[in-house]
Parts: structure tokens; sequence; C-alpha cells
């Protein structure tokens, strides 16, 4: 029922800047977040807003939520209606390059203009604290003895999670087609098949997790950055333990297709102003978000290699024949 | 009595005069946003959200709460005037509500809502206080098989609302069930029954259903026989307020609605619904007039009102221990917390006292304070009903269109509530309950959901489903429900024959 509550409540809302005096200050912005309100992307858009005007970049920035089908709703009415528009933005992620295969989504993210990365979240693998399965070895052991004796439990079918799994298995040696992957709706109730023990391991974001690790009844198996996280220094990357495993759940904005040149400058010039902003840096520190930043032609190349990997991993699962 | 200690230093933080003022700007917005159909609590909160990032975090925390709270008063009085439930959670409560509203008891109906909404509230805020650390070790151990038995009880006890022909009960049903298996699949993202409809990806809306079949269509069955057999609505018949009877028979529907609601609202995937459809058949099967279950019964109203506002309070139970937020407005308020930098979880007791503490008392004065701001409104809501039957029908229709286009502005979606609407007419004609078709929509997809987990857990072995001692118990219950009603026909015809 959450979800579907969520999936389809949708805000408008508007926010006008303070006082300010800033060169952008004339800049007049709509985000749209393609998801309904609460989730990730509109924790993301929203902060932009307050942090676009209260930095002073933009005069208003205005809100909106387009729900639905893993944000490709979101992003079609991107690609159609906002043709050619210079003053919309939409966040979006790594989530959605799974949700257009699954979905078969007529618009790829191909037909957009990247414009900036901004965030990343570490996922993180962990087990009931009294779990035989102590570290990365002991999983992987487990996954090739018998992929679909592993339980998993994680986000949406297709999301950063199950990709992860499947990323796992595929690369300790199992075959990624046969793990049993169960999508939980939100992390709320994949932690409670956790806590109470009932699923092998869990995959999650880092903070949804933090709170149940600090008190010790989860156990990190990895963490799926390059290096240690800076908020939990105890937890082991997958990397140091040998396996070559390394996703980011990111996120990012982009804006329609036809855009102009010039204009695809001034929103890149102003998101890469506002996410240099001390204004940001506050939100980021307070939201447990790492700094990500990517300008416009770095994230363009990024998200083209994000989308061959996603695929390939998806048809190995068979999520998308 | 640590406890105690602590539940009263957080009465201390919350009866500071600027937090109650929160207090009061939060049932009051939370009320007003229940009675509207569309906007619920969830999206007030959202909205909220940016403008309450500098203010203080124990102020707007409790300003949620009491959002919480009163969204969850105000949802029940459209269900019960107009019969339009604006969120599923009031669904039950309209069954029986809205006939009591149009035999000229819309008075004592809203009283009992509001009285049984403020002890249930009373009695489900001091088991949050005293129980929520034992209450969620329980509930998380609740596997996907006792969810599936659970929704397996509550099917069976959906037939309370069939009327009198359960063919006709099983069809609405099973119709229901089928419009769950509508767009993605959770367990294996692919799109179901879609027809390549983008917007059918995310499934048929349980709001838009329910208010195209309820609203929707009683304004057209409305209109259809006004010429011919004009209906006769009776504002006021009696006293506005409930007589000595109706306290009689409300006290006891109260105390086991709010038995259903607080500890099923507290399982991580209970939520609101099950707990008033299993007190609106309970209910049914206890009154001692079940003659007038059909036709406004007040046990039918003061039973859910009571298990859907203790669900609230349970609700917070996994938030506030686990950081696990089991409804919309809980992950919003979770969203809440989490931007000042609070995880709510096990740790948060221990290190934030007096802003758990604070929330908690403070949710002891929301509901006071709901329920004096609500009682006085009842004379002003049974004047509406005084409307003459034109106006009132066509503001139903221009307020059930908006909610739908404020919570998803599309026009598939308005097709849906105007189609849904048309066959919530033919159903009225031909006779058809259309309460189950919803019930079957919001159970359908979880009992799926969750026996295909119980299945994958257990490698495709079905007998996990009674190896369980909590999923055999409730799937035994259930099994007894369903056929107890055959037996004892059977055993009485026995007993004629042998006479």
């Amino acid at each position: 029922m959450l979800t579907s509550i969520l999936k389809r409540t949708a805000v408008t809302a508007v926010a006008l800047a303070g006082l300010t005096t800033a060169a952008f200050a004339q800049l007049e912005l709509k985000i749209m977040a393609p998801a309904a309100p609460g989730g990730g992307w509109d924790g993301t858009a929203r902060s932009m807003q307050q942090a676009l005007t209260a930095s002073g970049v933009a005069k208003s920035v205005q809100v909106s939520n387009v729900p639905g089908a893993g944000g490709t709703i979101g992003l079609a009415q991107l690609a159609t209606s906002n043709k050619g528009d210079g003053s919309t933005l939409m966040v979006n992620g790594f989530v959605m390059v799974g949700a257009i295969l699954l979905n078969k989504s007529p618009v790829t993210l191909a037909q957009t203009t990247p414009i900036a990365r901004l965030t990343a979240e570490a996922l993180v693998v962990v087990v009931p604290a009294n779990s035989p399965v102590k570290d990365a070895k002991d999983l992987a052991d487990r996954v090739k003895a018998d992929p679909a004796k592993v339980t998993w439990a994680g986000g949406s079918a297709g999301g950063a999670d199950h990709i992860l799994a499947a990323l796992f298995a595929g690369t300790v040696g199992a075959d990624a087609s046969k793990i049993n992957y169960i999508p939980f709706s939100g992390g709320g109730e994949a932690l409670a098949a956790m806590l109470g023990g009932r699923v092998t391991a869990g995959v999650s974001g880092y903070g949804e997790f933090e709170g149940q690790i600090k008190a010790g009844k989860l156990r990190v198996i990895g963490v799926t950055s390059s290096a240690r996280l800076a908020n939990a220094p105890d937890a082991p990357t997958f990397k140091e333990q040998g396996v070559n495993l390394e996703v980011l759940n990111w996120r990012s904005v982009v804006a329609p297709p036809g855009i102009t040149a010039e204009q695809r400058k001034t929103l890149g010039d102003a998101i890469e102003k506002m996410a240099k902003s001390k204004e940001w840096a506050e939100i980021l520190k307070a939201r447990g978000w790492d700094d990500a930043y990517l300008g416009s032609a770095d994230f363009e190349t990024f998200l083209k290699g994000e989308e061959v990997r996603v695929e390939k991993v998806m048809r190995e699962v068979g999520l998308v024949k | 009595m640590d406890t105690l200690l602590a539940l009263a230093n957080g009465f201390s933080v919350a009866l500071e005069p600027t937090k109650l003022l929160f207090c009061l700007v939060g049932v009051f917005l939370g009320t007003a946003v229940g009675v509207l159909p569309g906007i619920g609590p969830a999206l007030t909160v959202a909205l909220l959200l940016p403008v309450t990032f500098k203010m203080d975090p124990a102020g707007s925390l409790i300003m949620f709460a009491g959002i919480y709270y009163g969204g969850m008063y105000g949802g029940s009085t459209t269900a019960i005037l107009l019969n339009a439930p604006g969120e599923s959670a009031s669904l039950a409560t309209a069954l029986e509500g809205s006939k009591m509203a149009k035999a000229g008891r819309g008075g004592p109906a809203l009283a009992t809502a509001a009285i049984g909404s403020f002890v249930a509230g009373l009695i489900a805020t001091i088991g949050l206080a005293f129980l929520a650390p034992w209450l969620v070790e329980i509930a998380i151990q609740f596997g996907p098989w006792d969810y599936f038995a659970l929704m397996i009880l509550a099917f069976v006890t959906v037939s309370a609302t069939f009327g009198d022909s359960p063919l006709r009960g099983l069809t609405s049903l099973f119709l229901g069930i089928m419009l769950g298996l509508v767009g993605i699949d959770k367990l294996t993202g692919q799109a179901r029954m879609s027809f390549g409809v983008p917007e059918l990806l995310n499934g048929i809306e349980v709001t838009t259903l329910a208010v195209g079949l309820f609203a929707v269509g009683e304004a057209l069955f409305v209109a259809s026989k006004r010429l011919r057999e004009p209906e006769e609505i009776i504002p006021i018949k009696g006293s506005l307020w409930m007589t000595k009877q109706d306290w009689k028979r409300s006290w006891a529907p109260w105390l086991r609605g709010t038995a259903f609601g607080f500890p099923i609202g507290a399982l991580p995937a209970g939520g609101a619904e099950v707990p008033t459809f299993l007190s609106y058949s309970t209910e049914k099967k206890l009154c001692k007039f079940p003659e007038e279950f059909g036709k406004g019964a007040i046990e039918g109203v003061a039973g859910p009102e009571a298990a859907n506002n203790a669900s609230a309070a349970g609700t917070l139970v996994p938030l506030l221990t686990l950081g696990l937020p089991t409804s919309a407005t809980a992950a919003i308020m979770l969203a809440g917390f989490q931007q000042y930098g609070l995880n709510p979880g096990p740790l948060l007791f221990a290190e934030k006292p007096d802003l758990v503490w604070g929330l908690i008392a403070s949710l002891f004065i929301a509901n006071v304070m709901l329920v004096i701001l609500n009682l006085p409104l009842i004379g002003l809501w049974v004047r509406l009903l005084g409307v003459p039957q034109p106006w009132l029908y066509a503001g139903i229709i221009v307020f059930a269109t908006m909610g739908t286009l404020a919570v998803n502005p599309s026009p598939v979606e308005l097709g849906f509530l105007f189609g849904f609407g048309y066959l919530g007419y033919l159903m009225r004609r031909y006779d058809y309950p259309v309460a189950p078709m919803v019930v079957g929509l919001i159970l359908g997809p979880m009992a799926e959901a969750q026996l295909r987990r119980a299945l994958q857990i257990s490698l495709g072995d079905p007998m996990i489903l009674l190896e369980n001692p909590g999923s055999a118990t409730l799937l035994g219950i259930s099994f007894i429900a369903l056929v107890a009603p055959f037996v004892m026909k059977g055993m009485n015809r026995f007993k004629a024959a042998e006479d």
C-alpha cells in the first residue's frame, strides 16, 4: 500500500528566493522529480530548490512531481512536453537506467541533455548479527555452492539493490540468473525481514541500515565504494576483500532534449555554482549524501558507461530479454 | 518507572507554549486536509518539509504528528456524510456511516467516530509509550507467511460486506482482485495487463477506484432515479448528539477496534485497511441488532474508526524504534527526521530522549485538541446534508475530480475515475455491492506478494505456511470463520429434522 500511495501523490511547491542580488538571480527554474514526494529523487529536487535559492543562484525554483514507473513517465514528459525548454530540469539516477530497460520505455536517457551528476551513495550488504556468514568470502562461497539457497532482500526488482546482488554473484563466479532475490516495497520491509532473520543477506543504501548496524543488530559484509566510508570506518569494502565490485547509487540532473548549447551552458554553470555552494555542502552533510559532482560533458560519458553495464546485468539475470 | 519519568519529562517539553502552538497548527491543518478528498496528510507534510528546514526539530516533528493524527480524524467526515471515503482506511466507515447520515443520524455517526478516534488514539498512544520496545520485537518476527495468513483472514471476513447475495459479492470481489493484477509485478518487475499504456504500469490506484465507485457512482445513481423515485434525505432526525443507547452500543466496538488497529498498525506491513475490515466484520457478528447492518448500525462506524486511528499510533512504533516507515505519511516523517540529521532507530531513544518523549507526549495533547476541535464542528458538517440534492451531488463530483487530479494530474487517471464511476452506477443499478471490489484491489496484490515472498524464502515449499505457528494459527481461524456458518446451519437443520 505504502508505495502505491506514495507513487501517485504529487506535489507542486513554489519557493521564492530571499533577498538576493547574485548574478544568477534572474534565473527561474523548474525541477521535476519523476517520483512521489518522500523518496530520494523528490528529496534531491527539494534540496536543490533550497540550495539554489538560498545561495542566490536562482531567483525562484518550482518543484513538481510526476510519479510512476521508475521515473519513466516523468522522462517521457520531459522529452515530449518540455522539448527545447531551457528552464526545466529533471532529477534522475542509477535506478532510472534499469527502469527504462525494464519498462521498455520508448524514451531513453540518450534523448535528454545531461547536466550534472550530483550525489552518490554506496550500497551495503548486511547479514543479521547472529548469521554464520562472517565476510564477503563466506557469502561468495555460499553463492557459488548454490545461488538459489542464498536469499537476498532489497528494494524493487531491477533497482540498484537487485543489480548489486546480480553483480556480486557474477563477480564471484556464480550464475547470476539463478540468484534468489526477494524485492520488498521500500527499505523498511526489507529491514524487518533482515532483523527477523528471514533472509541470508540484505542490500540497501548505507544510510538506511546505519542505525541497526551501529546498534549491533546487523553486520556489514561489504560496502560497494572504492574506499571505506568516512562515517563508517569499520565497514570493509568489497574491493579490499578481493571481490572486485563497485556500485554507486548516483543521482543527477538532466535537461530536456533540443536545448541550445548556450542554454546547456547556463544550466550547467548554475548547477555547478550550486554544487560548490556552502548551502549545498550543508545539505549533503545533513542528509548523509556524498558529493559526486561531475560536469555536463564528464557526466555524459559516465552515463553511457553505466547504461552498458546495467543492460548487461539485466540481461544476465533475465529481467530484460 | 523509567518510562513514566521519561514521559513526564516529555510532557514538560510538549507543554511549552511554542510546542503547543505547533501542535495546534498541526491538528488544525490535519483536520482540514483530512476532510478535503485527495489531499492527505502525506502530501501536506511533504509540502511543509522544505519550509520547516530551519525550524526547531522538535516543534516541526510535533506539528507533523499533529497533521497525521488530524488527517485520521478528518478522513471519516466525508466518508460518513458524502459516502466518499477519501482514503482506503475510511472505507469501512463509509459503509454504515453514510447510511446513518441518510437516515438523519449523521450527528451521532460523526460523534461516535470522533470520540472513538479519541479513545483509540489515547489507548494506542499509551501503548506506544509503554509497549513499543516489546511490541516491535514481536512485530519483526512476522514473516511473509504470517502476512499472507493475515490477508487470508481479512479475505474471509470480507463476506460481511457482501449484502444479501454471496454470488454478487464474490463477483465484485474478484473484479477487484483482477484489477489488482494490472501493472508492474512487484517480484519480477514484468508488466502485466498494462496494454502498453505507461500510466497502467503503476497499477490501479485504490483511492481512484474507491472515489469513483462510491462518490461518482452514487451521484450518477441518485441522478438517474431522482425523477422517478426521489430519495428522501433527512438531515437531522432526533438528537444531534449520541443518545444513551448510542453510547452503550459504541464503547465496546471502540475498544475492540483499538485492539485490532494498534498491533496490526505496528506490523511493518500491516497497514490501516486490514484492521478496519476485521473490526467491521467482528462488529457485524457480535452486534445485538444484526438486521441494522447495511442500514446504518452505529457499531459499524465506531469499530472501524477506532481501528484506523489506533493503527496510526501503531505505525509510529516501528518508525520510532526501528526507523521503519510503514505508511506514506510515516515515510515522509522519516524524511523529516533525517533533514535534521536524526535517525530514528534503536539509538534515538538514548540519544535524544527529550525529542522522542516530547513527541509522544504531544500525541496525547494532539488527541485532546482534536476531540475538542471536532465535536463542535459536527453541527456544522451535518448541515451539509440539508443542501439540495442536485447541488450536493454536483459538489461531490467537483471535489472528487479535483482530488483525483491533485494526486495525479493525468487525463488517464481522470478517465479511470469516471469509468469506475459509471461502473459503480451499473453495480448499484443491478444490485451488486461495491465495497468488496475495493477490498479486492487492496488485499489481492498484498496477499499475492507476501505468498510469493514466502515461497521464495522456503525455496518453493508450501508447507512453510503451516509450519510457522503464527501463520498456522491465523489460517486455522480463517478456516473456522469460513466453515462455521455452514456447520451451524447444518446443525440447525439437523435439529429441526429431529424435532
